[in-house]
This record gives structure tokens, C-alpha cells and sequence, in this order.
């Protein structure tokens, strides 16, 4: 079974994220970018597939020039092989221009055809939409099975465990599908010291729009449906009260509350 | 007025608190109308004309509900095309967003989720989003087509508005491909008692310096009438589960009081609470990062603390 994994390159949750002035865009060059945590899960999760029977992990990603770390990073897991989408005109592109150039590169990277299975993680770790996968099954005409706690392939069937707020569901449907999975799945591999010398001698193709037959005025910032109109930093919070717990923290905590007008 | 329509979240007829909020802020842009997918629509359409729904668009048959977002997708865009509303707002739950998704590129319009406010703008519709953990405030405006908003709980106190509430019936066939994704279980969670995370006006957390105990978690919250929260690390351990989960990967929660008990406040978690309106921690580490939010923090033990504070929050309530 054919495989293929779209994965993120963000900014670094834990550096000072930001917006560049001029256009309001994410900041992607001022702060140290890597592979999308929640993306790891997919990768994971294709990689135990592709060992229990027969298939090919390709990893997607669209980005700038340095987000092909990001699928250096899954080819050092164990994926196959990668495709980075990497034009100028990207820049600025919003959640359903990113929808359409993925399923693109998706096609092309499995020969022209959909693949059996589309593999995303829930949502990326900076914008945080959680849209793109629906998008993007949207775009492929493809089921879409999402927030994947479980997943299990029989044939050409697709169940999955989702645990929602009322129920936990079991979810059926027919391959090809695309699967999106949360942080419960499973616990993603680190890459090994044979993983990463192995990963220098993958292929890594570099597409632009023109590869895929996009055309540069559907995407981008000019061509995208919303627009961020001004971004301001939260000011910070002022550090409250601090009380140390000398056999009384409880009640102080109760008078606060009592104070706010809570109780 | 133009028409802007809600797609209500309910569960067997009962309606949501969300959907009511999402009335109350589609009477900001123009005129509400319901979108109500599954049976028992006529309990629900008395809750949505309280809330100021002119007219409530029903499509009751219970297949929709036997498939995942797809027949809702189908739905709303019928609807779209037929009434060509200026919005349709949605809840930001994994489905709504989902729905919304799906919905913006079959009609051709920009989607916005997690919106934590929405009101007409000069060029269209303007939102407002918590980013980056809560720590930037980003205002958008949807440029193309019908915009399409995903709008988080507990963004606007609810207002009755009463209107008619007339039911017109979608009349749509659904197709195959709507029919793919199918839920062939569903087995409820055990009820608490407590009211829905995200919804909850008050919120207790536990976290690594629980231990696996959450009683003392728990009970502070009863006494609170609050909802129950936890850190990743403490589901990662298995002490809570998943869908209690407050953070980046779990529920975005907004409360007029959090509570982060035994939570030390890396920014995975602060991304799920950070916006909170008051903010007060106990943990036995006095250089916890989450001392940095608080309005108010008690360095010490949990296991002492909560018990005493419960028990001053029941004397007090009487």
C-alpha cells in the first residue's frame, strides 16, 4: 500500500513566535522552524503500516526553502522518500490555496493517481486551524476519517477509534481515504543514528507550482479568501498575588475567590 | 437584512449553549436562521426562536447522523446556494471546523475557526483569533464568498431575541460520497455530573503533581460547580482522560476562572487556558511558570490545600 504523509514545517513553539510587520504573515525566517509535533504521529503511524505489510511512506510538504527540514526529519524516521512544493508565489497562501496545492502534490507524488491512503496530523502546532485535512480530502474527493485515536487497515476497509466529547466513536470507511490522527495514536520514533545516515542517500524532489500545474494567481497571500487585517501582541499578564501555604493556602484561596465573587 | 445562518449543535433536539451564542452574535451581522440536521427539530425550534431564529431549516432524516461531517457539508451547501447568506457560523469542535472546512472550498469562501469574536467590518466580516498560546490577538476579515466562521464557546453571553423560528424543510438527497465515512459505534462516556469543558464557566486542573490522584481535584470542583481539566502529562500517564485534556493538543478553554492544580504551565498547556479571565494555581514549586499567569497562586501541597479550600468554599456557599 501506497502511503503518503503531508507534513508542516512551523515555527518552534517554545521561541518567541511572531508576524512579519510588512504583510502579516507568519514570521518563518526570525524563529528556529522544525517538523510540526502533531505531524510526527502521521509519520509514525505510516511508518508501523508500511513495516506490517507491503508499502512506500512519501512524505509532502509545502514551504519555503527551509521547511524541507521538515521532511528530512521523516526520511530520518524511515519514510522513503520526500517531496518539497517550494515557490515564491506560495508565500502567504491561506489554509484552502495550501488544500489545493497539496492535493496536487499528492497526485503527482503517487503517480498521477490518489493514493490508497492520505495520512495528515490533526492540525499544525502554529496556525492550529485543524482545516487542511478536510480541505484537502475535499479537494482529493476522497473520505475523510479524522482525529484517529486507533487505526486499523483490513483490505481495502479503514476503522478508526475517535474520542469525542459524548462518545467514543468507531469509524468505518472504504480505502482510498485520507486518516487524520491525534497525539494518542501511538509514540513517535526518534530518529536512529542508521535512520539519519540512511536518510542523506533518499530522494528529496524539489517541485514548484509550474511542476504541479498550478497556477501562481490561485495562491498566495493576494489570492487568499481571508485576510489578517492587524495582529497585536496579548500584553502580558500581571503577576498576581503569591501566598506561601503556612497551614492556611486553602482558606486564603477561598477568601480570593470569595473576593472576586465566585462563591 | 441579509440572512446569516447558525448550524446547530444539539444533541437528540436538546440545543447547545454554543448554538444559542452563535444567534446571539449572527444578530451582529444580519438576520439569523437555523441549520438543524436529525430528528425531534420541533423540541429544538422553540429554543431557537427564543434565541432569534426567523426561520430554522430542517433536514430531519436520521441518516445524516449515521455519517461523519459529510452530510452536514451536503446540507449547508444546499441551503448556501439556495439563501446566499452574507455568514454561516459554526462551532469550533473538531466536527464544526471539519464542516466548515469542507464547506469553504465546495462554496468558494474564506473559513475562519477558533473565532473568539465576530461583527460586520468595512470590507466583510471581521474576526477575531487567540494565537500562538493565546499570545497574539489577530483580527481578519473574509474577502471571497460567504464567510465562513467557526467561533468558539463562551465568546458572547448569550441574549434572548425572540422571532418566529419558521421551519422550512431542506429538501436534499444525499449522495454516496456523503455516505462513506460511516459511525458504526458510539458508546456514550459515563456522565459526571459536571458541566462540558469548554463550556464551563469555572475550571479545575490536575496535573503531574496529582500523582494519579484526582479526588482533591475533583472535589474542589464540585464545590465550585466547575468542569474538570488535566495536563497532557497527567493523560499521557493515564490518570484523566483524553477528552479532559486542556491544551494545544487537547480543549481550548476560556473561563471566567481557571484552575491549575499541580500544573507546572509549559506552553503546551498555556496555549489551552492563557486567555482565561482569572487565573489562580497551587503547586509545591514556587518557580513554576505557571506563578507568571496567576492572579493569584499558593505555593504548597495540593493535597493540603484544596481539601482546606473546599471546605471553605462550601461554608461559604452555605
Amino acid at each position: 500500500m501506497n502511503i503518503v504523509v503531508c507534513v508542516k514545517y512551523v515555527p518552534d513553539a517554545q521561541s518567541d513566535r511572531t508576524f512579519n510587520e510588512a504583510d502579516n504573515t507568519t514570521d518563518r525566517e526570525g524563529v528556529e522552524g522544525l517538523l510540526s509535533e502533531l505531524d510526527e504521529y502521521a509519520v509514525e503511524e505510516a511508518l508501523k503500516l508500511a513495516e506490517a505489510g507491503e508499502g512506500e511512506v512519501t512524505v509532502v510538504t509545502v514551504g519555503p526553502e527551509q521547511a524541507v527540514a521538515a521532511v528530512k526529519k521523516a526520511l530520518q524516521m524511515g519514510a522513503d522518500k520526500a517531496v518539497h512544493v517550494s515557490d515564491e508565489a506560495i508565500h502567504g497562501s491561506d489554509a484552502a490555496a495550501t488544500s489545493l496545492i497539496l492535493a496536487e502534490a499528492v497526485k503527482k507524488a503517487a503517480g498521477g493517481e490518489t493514493p490508497q491512503l492520505v495520512l495528515t496530523g490533526m492540525s499544525s502546532t502554529d496556525g492550529v486551524m485543524g482545516v487542511v485535512p478536510a480541505m484537502l480530502a475535499e479537494r482529493l474527493g476522497l473520505p475523510q476519517v479524522t482525529y484517529a485515536s486507533e487505526l486499523t487497515i483490513d483490505g481495502d476497509k479503514v476503522s478508526i477509534r475517535r474520542d469525542g466529547d459524548a462518545a467514543s466513536e468507531t469509524i468505518e470507511s472504504t480505502l482510498p481515504a485520507l486518516v487524520s490522527v491525534t497525539d494518542q495514536i501511538n509514540e513517535p520514533r526518534y530518529p536512529s543514528f542508521k535512520g539519519i545516515m540512511a536518510a542523506k542517500k533518499k530522494p528529496v524532489e524539489t517541485w514548484t507550482l509550474a511542476d504541479l500545474g498550478v497556477d501562481a494567481g490561485q495562491v498566495g497571500l493576494d489570492a487568499a479568501w481571508t485576510k489578517v487585517t492587524a495582529f497585536a501582541k496579548r500584553p502580558p499578564r500581571e503577576q498576581g498575588q503569591l501566598v506561601t501555604d503556612e497551614g492556611d493556602g486553602g482558606t486564603k484561596l477561598a477568601e480570593f475567590l470569595s473576593a472576586q465573587k465566585f462563591l | 437584512m441579509a440572512e446569516v445562518l447558525v448550524l446547530v449543535d444539539h444533541a437528540s433536539g436538546k440545543i447547545r449553549k454554543a448554538t444559542a451564542e452563535l444567534l446571539t452574535l449572527a444578530r451582529r451581522l444580519g438576520e439569523p436562521s437555523a441549520v438543524y440536521v436529525g430528528p425531534n427539530a420541533e423540541t429544538a425550534q422553540v429554543t431557537l426562536a427564543k434565541y432569534g431564529a426567523h426561520k430554522v431549516y430542517v433536514y430531519d432524516a436520521a441518516d445524516a447522523l449515521e455519517y461523519l461531517v459529510a452530510p452536514q457539508v451536503e446540507i449547508l451547501t444546499a441551503v448556501v446556494e439556495k439563501t446566499s447568506p452574507l455568514a454561516v457560523l459554526i462551532p469550533s469542535n473538531a466536527a464544526g471546523k471539519e464542516i466548515a472546512a469542507r464547506l469553504a472550498i465546495r462554496t468558494e469562501s474564506g473559513v475562519i475557526t477558533d473565532a473568539v469574536d465576530v461583527k460586520p467590518g468595512g470590507e466583510g466580516v471581521e474576526t477575531t483569533q487567540s494565537v500562538f498560546a493565546g499570545s497574539y490577538s489577530v483580527t481578519s476579515t473574509v474577502t471571497k464568498g460567504t464567510a465562513i466562521v467557526a467561533v468558539k464557546p463562551n465568546s458572547v453571553a448569550i441574549e434572548p431575541a425572540p422571532a418566529a423560528g419558521e421551519v422550512e424543510k431542506v429538501d436534499v438527497t444525499l449522495s454516496d460520497a456523503a455516505k462513506a465515512v460511516r459511525i458504526v459505534e458510539s458508546k456514550p462516556k459515563a456522565a459526571t455530573g459536571r458541566p462540558e469543558l469548554t463550556e464551563a464557566a469555572i475550571v479545575v486542573s490536575g496535573g503531574r503533581g496529582t500523582g494519579g490522584d484526582f479526588g482533591p481535584v475533583e472535589q474542589f470542583a464540585d464545590s465550585l460547580g466547575a468542569a474538570v481539566g488535566a495536563s497532557r502529562a497527567a493523560v499521557d500517564a493515564g490518570w484523566y482522560p483524553h477528552s479532559n485534556q486542556v491544551g494545544q493538543t487537547g480543549k481550548q478553554v476560556s473561563p471566567q476562572l481557571y484552575v491549575a492544580a499541580g500544573i507546572s504551565g509549559a506552553i503546551q498547556h498555556r496555549a489551552g487556558m492563557q486567555t482565561s479571565k482569572t487565573i489562580v494555581a497551587v503547586n509545591k514549586d514556587e518557580e513554576a511558570p505557571i506563578f507568571e499567569l496567576v492572579d493569584f497562586g499558593v505555593v504548597g501541597d495540593l493535597f493540603t490545600v484544596l481539601p482546606q479550600a473546599t471546605e471553605a468554599v462550601k461554608k461559604a456557599k452555605g
